[in-house]
């Protein structure tokens, strides 16, 4: 009878795990194994022809014009990364402390800092790009109103503003996150120990540098790790605002945009090419995980440290 | 550091403790209205005719000037984007609540061998940026002929927010206390009879959660139907969006009304259960 048990047990659970584990497997495991296998062959259409081997790395990264078009994609998501550093996750940091504090108000500017998160990203890049229109955008006619009129220009027609003026849009959507995941963070340092560092010293700077920035390491490495895979993948604000071709010039061209538009691209004008589409998708897998595992890694190991 | 501490007594008495906390209070109101000024002059200017959005782009409508509204809802597809989005979404927050369950449950409740296996295998997915495989994922919905099928999306979402809503429940459902289980047991009530009525109203708490976290970007989502959706009867409102931003370039009230009418769903849902929302959103980075 106990073993009659045991089985009747066993296809419980195994009716439970089987549905979600084939969603899993069919539709994220399969797919990402095959987005490697798929690289080297050569596309036509939607059809697999040969297996050519390392031909569409070598292509999309010594052959032109692939070759300027993945260093400009790359080189623009280096600046994203960086700008979004300073601008989302500085700023985060800074908002964060200041909603710590528990000054009054608090609840109503946490609840205004993560409004823009749950927005759509789509409303987000329509909401700019109507604002930033040259003649009739509030960015222009705001900078008019308060005597800067020489300011006003076409902030995503020119190529020296176009990228930084999308990356304003997209810290703006975003900056709520990481100001409340340090927040949780700032939360649950111990009172003990901010009493302890108000007894030796009373500078807000000491304080911030010494014992709370380390002490939100764990958040900062979620928080900065979430930020560069989120900038290698970026498309929807710069593929709205920026346009397919990411431009003016490509100045707006990303990655994620580049191989969007490699894949899926102008499929009428018979510019699609799965083969080149899934080397940049390798490609740009592989320096996510390898840079996200450094930059994990080194984080990890001065939390340890500290 | 002695620099700074000399300096902070020095400069004490201008910015000493209530000058200190008065700069963090301007940068938070500074930051407040920053916040929320795009969203206001959305919907003022979703209630203006477009050369009043020209003339004074700042200024309180009339609201009770509900044109822009009515011709969205009577000539454009609006309605139908809407409850488009609201059919995948609601069908695949249901897959992934009943499935994430189901395997939460049987990981979290049972020993036994591959339990931990199968757990990683969920996890692995947390990671991956499926963006990467949209050419084999497009290729898979081609050969199950559900392209331009919303089966697609529903398929693509469930299997996206398996990893989390598994994770954060199983770690909750481990949580639980073995006793009213085991008392049930006794009892004679079979395993299906002990999860569905002793452990399912435990574990709400820990499915309002999992759900937040997979609704918004789910109910937000452009990418997948970009790509799987061609038919316009079938488009989801930020894809729908797209179509409806083409067609009225130069109408900037009906513009900004669609851009309004989008939002407002969402914003109305968070504005009521923010601490839901927030908790539910940064779960997987906190912990």
């Amino acid at each position: 009878m106990p073993h009659f048990r045991m089985t009747g047990r066993g296809l419980w659970i195994t009716a439970l795990i089987v549905p979600p584990l084939c969603f899993v497997a069919l539709f994220i495991v399969y797919p990402i194994i095959s987005a490697f296998a798929y690289a080297f062959f050569d596309w036509q259409g939607l059809r697999r022809l040969d297996f050519v081997g390392l031909e569409n790395f070598h292509t999309v990264l010594f052959v032109e014009p692939y070759r300027s078009w993945t260093l400009n994609a790359f080189k623009n998501n280096i600046i994203v990364f960086f700008a979004l550093m300073v601008l989302q996750n500085g700023l985060g940091f800074i908002l964060a402390y200041a909603l710590w504090r528990e000054l009054p108000g608090t609840r109503f500017h946490r609840i205004a800092v993560f409004l823009p998160v749950v927005l759509s990203t789509i409303i987000v890049a329509y909401l700019f790009k109507l604002f930033y229109h040259p003649l009739f955008g509030v960015v222009n006619i705001s900078l008019k109103s308060i005597g800067l009129g020489e300011w006003a220009q076409p902030w995503l027609g020119q190529s020296g503003t176009a990228l930084w003026s999308i990356i304003a849009a997209q810290a703006w959507h975003m900056v709520g996150f990481p100001t409340l995941v340090f927040l949780a963070g700032m939360q649950r340092i111990p009172g003990e120990i901010l009493d302890a560092v108000r007894m030796e010293t009373e500078s807000e700077w000491v304080k911030i540098t010494k014992i709370v920035w380390p002490l939100v390491a764990p958040s900062a490495t979620i928080v900065f790790t979430l930020l560069f895979v989120g900038a290698f993948n970026w498309f929807e604000l710069p593929y709205i605002m920026g346009g397919l071709d990411g431009s003016p010039f490509g100045s707006t061209d990303v990655l994620g945009l580049y191989f969007y538009r490699t894949a899926f691209g102008n499929v009428s004008a018979g510019q699609q090419d799965f083969g080149l589409g899934s080397a940049l998708a390798v490609l740009i897998f592989i320096s996510i995980a390898a840079i996200a595992t450094v930059i994990t890694t080194r984080l990890r190991a001065r939390e340890i440290q500290l | 550091m002695s620099v700074a501490t000399t300096n902070y007594y020095d400069r004490r008495g201008i910015l000493g403790t209530l000058g200190r906390d008065g700069l963090l209070q301007i940068i938070l109101i500074a930051n407040t209205i920053l916040m929320l000024a795009p969203i206001v002059i959305m919907v003022f200017s979703a209630f203006k005719t477009t050369p009043q959005i020209f003339q004074s782009p700042f200024g309180i409508p009339d609201f009770s000037q509900v044109q822009n509204f009515i011709k969205i809802w009577s000539e454009t597809n609006f309605l139908r984007y809407l409850l488009n989005s609201f059919l995948v979404t609601g069908a695949s927050m249901l897959l992934i609540l009943t499935l994430g369950t189901m395997a939460a449950y049987a990981i979290g409740r049972y020993a036994f061998t591959g339990a931990n296996f199968i757990l990683m295998f969920f996890l692995a997915g947390l990671t991956l940026p499926l963006k990467l495989a949209i050419i084999p994922l497009f290729m898979l919905m081609r050969d199950l002929s559900i392209l331009n099928n919303q089966l697609s999306l529903i398929f693509v979402y469930t299997a996206m927010g398996l990893p989390s809503t598994v994770f954060i429940m199983t770690g909750f459902i481990r949580t639980l206390p073995n006793e009213l289980e085991d008392a049930a047991r006794m009892d004679g009530a079979s395993e299906a009879r002990i999860m569905w009525s002793i452990m399912l109203p435990l574990v709400r708490p820990a499915m309002v959660i999992a759900g937040i976290q997979n609704v918004v970007p789910i109910w937000n989502d452009f990418f997948f139907p970009l790509v799987f959706i061609q038919n316009d009867s079938l488009k989801t409102l930020p894809q729908g969006l797209t179509t409806f931003m083409g067609e009225y370039t130069t109408d900037w009230g009906v513009l900004f009304s669609g851009l309004t009418l989008s939002a407002a769903p969402i914003i109305i849902i968070y504005i009521v259960l923010s601490r839901q929302f927030i908790a539910g959103m940064t779960s997987g980075a906190i912990k």
